[in-house]
């Protein structure tokens, strides 16, 4: 059964969100019952895909249809537990290739929920917060625990189940909060975490507060938290409409983005389509049909889905197609209008969705055709992608055509949308060559010729219009022959030169180790501490050290 | 597809190429680069036309024509077997399935790798035989000589077809780098040792087509099995023309080792050196050479890159279709005599898939003892007791579990300076080789012949010995 990704909060099942003013309230309050595959029971307001899947779509919807929000408090709406992390039956029951998609799915939305324009997000751990639960906290600018002498926060993957808090637990207690890594050792190793005024001093959490003061604490920090951000208190919202999708044994439709698959060579075609008629002249009276926006979601979407329900297409061949001026219509008013909310919201939006592009564990190759727009923020798929072909010819159907491949850099190639490392695409793909990015900025605005872009590094190979079926075919086949786990990590290591950050430590650092750890017998062997867990047996571990 | 050859492009071909724009304009962008390549590196010996066969269909009955041709004008051109209606492939884990009429991406690299290694030893030849024709014994010899080294040239155009057709960019690169790359270069050597040789005189020819080429026999025999249509097609017609290669070294041999038999009755004595003949232990010492360097081009005995062609399908055994077993050898086993350091010899069972190469080597070995017999019913016939045999598999080897041993011609493993005393005795020294090159004088008189060699049996195309088969004016 396919993942859907929609969601609604008329149909939330787990969680309850009311605005009040400048202050938004994300309820996690789980159904024990709603898990999202059968197997496990939600206890303890633990949760799986399917409830992240509805705080991925609250947090969008605060960002889109809220402008008025400032702060956003996550609380939890049982009592006395405020998270208990990802569900351990629902870990233990999964496959391996399913619990590092749905891992690297709640990375990105905590990711998401520290990329803020003015949304502010603040924890407020009403009761015992552990493992996923504290992560989750970790995610958020401001933890407010509760001081009741019982709750506690706590890390207690290692301890109890043989793995390591995987949703940047680990990277965010040192690289955020700077808690030292021998106090970090310590509360990491401890089932039961630490409490209070502890808590506090090691820098685990930002506050405490008594449990009748919880709320009062809670809505004075958030207004204080309000106060700094500059979103405007008038504007209108933004609905996100129901994405108009068809899905097909084939493949998936949308507006402007479909996908075709190829079984037989485990690939899928992504083509993102241009807009088709002239950008509006200002940032007002927008709707969720306005391209920037769509087209993200229909990206964004089809990125998750087919990472979810198809992870035997181990090959995204990705093409753009449209009108070159049109596009750069939509992105010039997308950057000169930076400071709108609207705008900055949508730019920010795509840099998350090409950011999820680079951490995807599929072979990325762009081709770059005479009916191609690639053009800057379209372009950015390519340098997104693992290679870059380009026909360097006439089109494979019209040979007598004088149409021509091209790429046209803009500003948008040059730092709208950083990758996870901090720097863009160009600049990782040079890294250590300032002088070439320079050089690049220089031929910017004009269309480069498949020589030219040869030339410059911005494409593998530029194949004749004769030679292009079989060279494309050919590393299409060759890259469906290879180990799909070697192509991942060769990928994930190629794809990210240049700069360390938060960000690139928990997607490569803290994921690989954590992807490696669940393989090993001593977590999801019958006897690994994971399969263990609760069963009232003891985990039987291979002392070995690796 | 095509059956006739089509001679109104300027390529001939039977592969529909007018309708390839592709195909067409790199092969003829190829085309020059090959004559210029000829005309440097091809015979060095001005003719003015020799009666040379040309193929001209690919079908049973009948495929060449013999003309008087200007070598330089010669047609080289693309041709392949018929095609077989629902050709399967024969063996390994793709066994069953329909044969590939693309390159499946999966081995590109490997087929390329195997289409450029045997590409790279068709020009080669004729490198190595370029001043060959300056001392031909008659017109006769200097005729197969001249259809050797075209045959030799075609079978490079077959190569480059297949590298060109379904290889791209690259695929024209290598096509070029075939060119590049010269015999005996210190900068751009051949790939393969033995065809970096220069082939000295017209014994080493014959030897050479005898030896060398039946290596290239048995190599595009199991590329003849490929699962790669195009190139196991290409190969079945390659072989074709192989024979007739074969057939000069085998009757050259023969003619050799008659005339030499001659001279001993004659002159009743081994010793025909001064009478103009070349004595028997040079001829076995010959063998020696070309026989031991040839089955170095067999590689290892043991190969995971041939076990891996295998198993993919890209290149099977010698008659794979007349084998009996399982056509994907994970489970056999195949014994293999090795050398140990103290002089004697132990058995080890090898898996059969990794022997593969020992599988053919032990084919042609056997191919190569049907000369030596040959060559001792000559001698027998003529009265003479001495006899010639193939030296022990472990003689003279730098590849394979023999390398860095000093292995006798009867097969005992001695120490250096033993090996370094008697190894005049059974390879060619520079004496004998200078004494086979005294005897090297042109012969271009129609009918005539030198004096180390008898005269063949029967002409071309039931022409007579005396026929004019090469001009000079």
């Amino acid at each position: 059964m396919d993942v859907s990704f929609d969601a609604h909060p008329s149909t939330y099942r787990h969680w309850a969100t009311r605005t009040e003013g400048e202050i938004a309230w994300l309820v996690l309050d789980v159904d024990e019952t709603g898990g999202i595959v059968p197997g496990y029971e939600l206890k303890l307001n633990s949760y799986d895909l399917g409830v992240d899947i509805e705080l991925y779509d609250a947090t969008q919807r605060l960002r889109f249809e809220h402008p008025e929000v400032r702060t956003v408090v996550l609380t939890s709406g049982k009592d006395k537990v405020f998270c208990a992390g990802a569900n351990i039956r629902m870990l233990a029951a999964s496959a391996h290739e399913w619990k590092v998609n749905f891992c690297k799915f709640t990375n990105e939305t905590r990711n998401a929920m520290e990329d803020t324009a003015g949304q502010t997000y603040l924890a407020a751990v009403n009761g015992s917060c552990a493992g996923g639960g504290y992560e989750l906290a970790l995610a958020c600018e401001h933890i407010l625990l509760v001081d009741d002498n019982s709750s506690a926060v706590s890390l207690p993957e290692v301890p109890l189940l043989g793995v390591l808090p995987g949703t940047g637990g680990l990277t965010r207690v040192v690289d955020k909060r700077r808690v030292r890594k021998d106090l970090a050792d310590v509360f990491a190793t401890r089932p039961d975490g630490v409490k209070g005024k502890t808590a506090l001093r090691w820098r685990l959490v930002d506050e405490l507060a008594q449990p009748r003061q919880v709320e009062q604490a809670t809505r004075a920090r958030a207004a204080e938290l309000a106060a700094r951000s500059t979103r405007p208190r008038d504007a209108e919202g933004v609905e996100l409409t129901p994405l108009n999708r068809e899905v097909t044994a084939d493949g998936i439709h949308y507006e402007h983005v479909t996908a075709g698959y190829d079984r037989a060579t485990s690939a899928v075609t992504i083509t993102v389509r241009a807009p088709r008629a002239p950008a509006p002249s200002a940032v007002s009276g927008l709707d969720a049909t306005f391209w920037p926006l769509a087209v993200t979601r229909e990206l964004d979407d089809l990125i998750l889905r087919l990472r979810t329900n198809e992870p035997t297409l181990g090959t995204w061949i990705l093409k753009t197609e449209g009108d070159a001026e049109l596009l750069r219509g939509y992105e010039k008013l997308l950057a000169d209008n930076q400071d709108h909310w609207l705008a900055d919201e949508i730019l920010r939006y795509h840099k998350r969705v090409l950011k999820r592009l680079d951490v995807t564990s599929r072979s990325l190759i762009a081709l770059v055709e005479p009916s191609s727009c690639c053009v800057g923020m379209l372009a950015e798929l390519a340098f997104a992608a693992d290679r870059q072909y380009m026909v360097d010819g006439p089109p494979i159907e019209d040979e007598d055509s004088t149409d021509r491949a091209s790429i046209t850099l803009t500003e948008a190639n040059f730092g709208l949308f950083p990758m996870g490392n901090g720097i863009s695409r160009l600049e990782s793909r040079f890294y250590g060559h300032p002088g070439h990015v320079e050089r690049l900025r220089k031929e910017a605005g004009r269309p480069l010729s498949p020589a030219e872009a040869d030339e410059l590094g911005l494409v593998t190979d530029i194949p004749d219009d004769i030679d292009w079926f079989d060279e494309i075919r050919i590393a299409i086949e060759g890259r469906a022959a290879l180990s799909p786990d070697a192509c991942t990590g060769l990928e994930a290591n190629l794809r990210f030169a240049g700069p360390e950050t938060t960000e690139t430590r928990i997607f490569g650092r803290l994921s690989a180790w954590q992807n490696w750890i669940f393989t090993r017998p001593n977590a999801s062997g019958d006897e690994g501490a994971l399969r263990r867990y609760g069963t009232g047996q003891k985990a039987v571990f291979d002392r070995k050290r690796v | 597809m095509t059956t006739s050859i089509n001679y109104e492009d300027k390529i001939p071909n039977n592969v529909d190429l007018s309708s390839d724009r592709r195909l067409q304009r790199a092969l003829e962008g190829w085309q020059p680069k090959f004559m210029n390549w000829w005309g440097e590196m091809g015979p060095a010996l001005e003719t003015h036309g020799v009666y040379l066969r040309t193929a001209v269909s690919v079908g049973r009955d009948g495929w060449a024509h013999f003309d008087h041709v200007n070598v330089p004008d010669y047609r080289w051109g693309i041709f392949l077997a018929e095609p077989k209606p629902d050709r399967r492939i024969a063996f390994g884990e793709h066994k069953g399935q329909p044969v590939w009429q693309q390159v499946p991406g999966e081995y590109r690299a490997d087929l390329q790798r195997l289409i450029v290694i045997q590409g790279d030893t068709e020009p080669a030849s004729v490198e190595q035989q370029k001043l060959l024709g300056l001392t031909a014994p008659s017109l006769y010899d200097l005729r197969n000589l001249f259809q050797v080294n075209v045959e030799e040239g075609r079978h490079l155009w077959a190569m480059v077809y297949l590298l060109h057709a379904y290889f791209g960019r690259e695929g024209r690169e290598e096509a070029e780098a075939l060119l590049v790359r010269n015999s005996g270069s210190p900068d751009s050597p051949r790939i393969l040792g033995a065809f970096n040789e220069e082939t000295a005189d017209w014994l080493a020819f014959y030897m050479f087509t005898y030896f060398t080429d039946r290596d290239g026999k048995y190599q595009l025999g199991t590329l003849k099995e490929s699962a790669f249509d195009p190139l196991s097609r290409t190969c079945e017609f390659m072989l074709k023309e192989e024979a007739h290669h074969m057939f000069v070294g085998t009757t050259g041999v023969d003619r050799v080792v008659a005339r030499s038999a001659q001279l001993i009755r004659e002159h009743d004595t081994l010793d025909i050196a001064r009478h103009g003949g070349i004595p028997l232990d040079i001829i076995q010492k010959y063998v020696n050479f070309h026989y031991t360097v040839s089955l170095d081009l067999f590689g290892s005995e043991t190969s995971t890159n041939a076990a891996n062609y295998f198993t993919a399908g890209l290149k099977g055994r010698w008659m794979e279709g007349r084998r009996k077993d399982d056509h994907q050898l994970t489970e056999h086993g195949i014994p293999l005599r090795r050398p140990n350091t103290d002089g004697t010899w132990r058995n080890d069972e090898l898996s059969a898939l990794l022997a593969l190469n020992l599988d053919l080597r032990g084919e042609y070995i056997s191919d190569c003892q049907s000369g030596i017999k040959r060559w001792n019913k000559i001698l027998a016939d003529a009265g003479i007791d001495h006899r010639f045999a193939l030296p022990h598999v472990g003689f003279n080897r730098h590849v394979g579990v023999h390398a860095g041993f000093h292995i006798t011609p009867d097969g005992s493993i001695v120490d250096a300076d033993t090996w370094h005393d008697a190894v005049k005795n059974w390879l060619p020294t520079s004496e004998d080789l200078a004494f086979v090159r005294s005897l090297m004088h042109p012969v271009y008189e129609p009918g005539k012949i030198a004096s180390w060699v008898a005269p063949p049996t029967n002409g071309i195309n039931g022409k007579p010995f005396d026929y004019e088969y090469v001009y000079f004016h």
